[in-house]
């Protein structure tokens, strides 16, 4: 399982890039994509998703 | 010519820049007042050293020194109901407001290219658009790499203090010694109703349980500071009916931890600007509510009110905004550092503002010394310089000074638009003149046309193009005296 963003509702403002535990967030050309392979929910890391918590515009990080 | 002949207009205008330059290199400086310190009494010399080139914290310096902002850091680690995070505009004036992020490097690139243009600049800001001490790595790298090829330029952030202890230890390091922190409460209760949630050690807290935490983070890291030497500006947004009566606690707090400056800020709030705020139809105060809440407010920290709430791209004197010349795509890949200019409106400013200072204590003098109880509102038009230099229908804002038996005090700064676009007034525009200026008793101003200034003296305002170049203050001591003087002046000055 992975989470996804939602590049239409992305401010780009990249918080989830540096705050994601497992690498899975990278700026490509215009939008933050997460790569599903790396993405791990955050599991046995952290109590909640990193990105989804952080991110400032609610539903932009969600399962894919 | 030299220098004590080089006008601060002059110096700022770019095509007669290179002939005084030559000219000013080759003469050296003559005046006796040449290096004589515009330092008030009561600032401590050390403290005087840090503000006297920074325009935010010295009211004085805000007329001759410019800062900008880089946009660097739009990360965020809390939510403010006063502000849309998706908000990304050209057009709007006001704080978080960017048209273009900028990478380290392209940050660089840009203060070098205004360095070589502006030569008022002395401080670089980081001011988010999201929080500069959580957006940290970029904050950082791009503070080294300007301050490896601009030594002398002063390094500033702004933050909600919530990531701010993590870093005080390489902000001094770092030699950044202005730091302002946004503190809009000192008890959660009313945190609560700003903040909807924060992000802290990899959760989202919400209501008391974030308030509480964001508090106890920016109490600590404003001690933090103040043990280390670094100068602290405390932002606090009015919000009407949730914390305005609750700023004079917030002023307590802050003063009580060494805050050296209190920026009290009206809220802007619009429901096009999608803020929880504007969304919810809370107002913002008005000019006379924010003004009787800093007269309250005198006693504790020193306050600014020389604040013009800028955007996080801002470039040039507070007053203004440059930005538009020196977007990102405007800039080449290869820019080099020349500090020619900057070097001589520096040396050009200090023999300025020594004579400034005297001017200035000379005017305060003979307001004391009229020995009336009445205060006289004055705004004023200004490019800069301390002086009387702007037409009255060129102007983007007048600055008011009020003159009363305490002397004369800035006051603040009432945002108009341009009456005169293209040389011809619009009336529609200059009744939205009249309207910012209720309660100003006389306007100053390098020119005016005849048919405005009737207009104004219909409205209850006087106009006068009389003290065209002169020092603000020389102006105002005059007029008032010639007001309220007990005996005409005699005409000697």
């Amino acid at each position: 399982m992975a989470l996804k963003i939602i590049a239409s509702q992305c401010t780009q403002c990249g918080a989830c890039e540096f705050e994601c535990p497992s690498s899975a967030i990278k700026f490509k050309g215009e939008i933050y994509v997460i790569d599903p392979e790396q993405c791990t929910e955050c599991k046995e890391a952290f109590d909640t998703q990193q990105c989804a918590s952080v991110c400032p515009v609610p539903g932009t990080c969600i399962p894919a | 010519m030299s220098l004590s002949t080089i006008s601060l207009e002059s110096l700022v205008r770019t095509k007669s820049f290179d002939r005084l330059l030559a000219t000013a290199k080759s003469t050296g400086c003559a005046s006796s007042s040449c290096g004589s310190s515009a330092k008030p009494d009561e600032i401590d010399s050390a403290v005087w050293e840090k503000i006297r080139d920074h325009p935010c914290y010295s009211e004085e310096a805000h007329h001759y020194f410019a800062r900008m902002h880089v946009a660097v850091a739009p990360a965020c680690n809390i939510q403010c109901n006063y502000c849309n995070r998706k908000y990304d505009c050209a057009n709007e004036s006001r704080p978080g407001v960017v048209s273009e992020k900028l990478t380290p490097d392209q940050a660089r690139r840009k203060v070098i290219a205004v360095a070589n243009e502006v030569p008022q600049l002395s401080v670089l800001g980081i001011a988010g658009p999201g929080d500069a001490c959580y957006d940290w790595k970029k904050t950082k790298a791009t503070f080294e790499r300007v301050a490896r090829e601009i030594r002398d330029i002063k390094l500033c952030v702004s933050t909600n203090g919530l990531a701010l202890p993590d870093h005080v230890a390489e902000l001094t390091d770092m030699n950044v010694d202005h730091v302002t922190i946004t503190i809009n409460m000192v008890d959660p209760k009313i945190g609560a109703k700003i903040y909807p949630w924060i992000f802290y050690n990899h959760r989202r807290h919400t209501g008391i349980d974030a308030a509480r935490i964001l508090h106890k983070r920016q109490m600590l890291g404003l001690e933090m500071l103040t043990a280390r030497g670094i100068l602290t500006k405390i932002n606090s947004v009015m919000i009407p009916g949730v914390n305005d009566e609750h700023l004079i606690e917030v002023s307590k707090w802050v003063k009580e931890r060494g805050a050296f400056l209190h920026n009290v800020m009206p809220l802007i709030s619009d429901p096009a600007h999608g803020t929880h705020f504007g969304l919810t139809g809370q107002r913002g105060p008005t000019a006379l509510e924010l003004k009787t809440l800093q007269d309250r407010l005198e006693g504790g920290a020193k306050l600014m009110r020389h604040c013009r709430q800028c955007r996080a791209d801002a470039v040039g004197l507070l007053g203004e905004d440059r930005g538009q010349e020196f977007t990102i795509s405007q800039i080449s890949d290869e820019i080099t550092y020349d500090a020619s200019k900057r070097k001589v409106y520096r040396e050009v400013v200090a023999r300025e503002r020594g004579d400034h200072v005297v001017a200035k204590s000379q005017a305060v003098a003979t307001v004391k010394a009229a020995g009336s109880g009445k205060s006289l509102h004055i705004a004023v038009a200004t490019k800069g310089g301390g002086r009387i230099n702007e037409h009255f229908g060129h102007s983007k804002e007048f600055q008011v000074y009020e003159a009363s038996q305490k002397g004369i005090s800035f006051i603040g700064h009432r945002k108009v638009e341009q009456y005169c676009l293209g040389g011809r007034g619009a009336d529609a525009t200059l009744d939205g003149v009249i309207a910012a200026l209720k309660g100003v008793d006389i306007v100053l101003c390098l020119k005016i046309g005849d048919c405005p200034k009737d207009q104004l003296a219909e409205a209850g305002i006087r106009v006068m193009d009389l003290y065209g170049y002169d020092y603000i203050e020389t102006a105002i001591g005059a007029l008032y005296a010639a007001e309220f003087g007990s005996e005409p002046l005699a005409a000697t000055a």
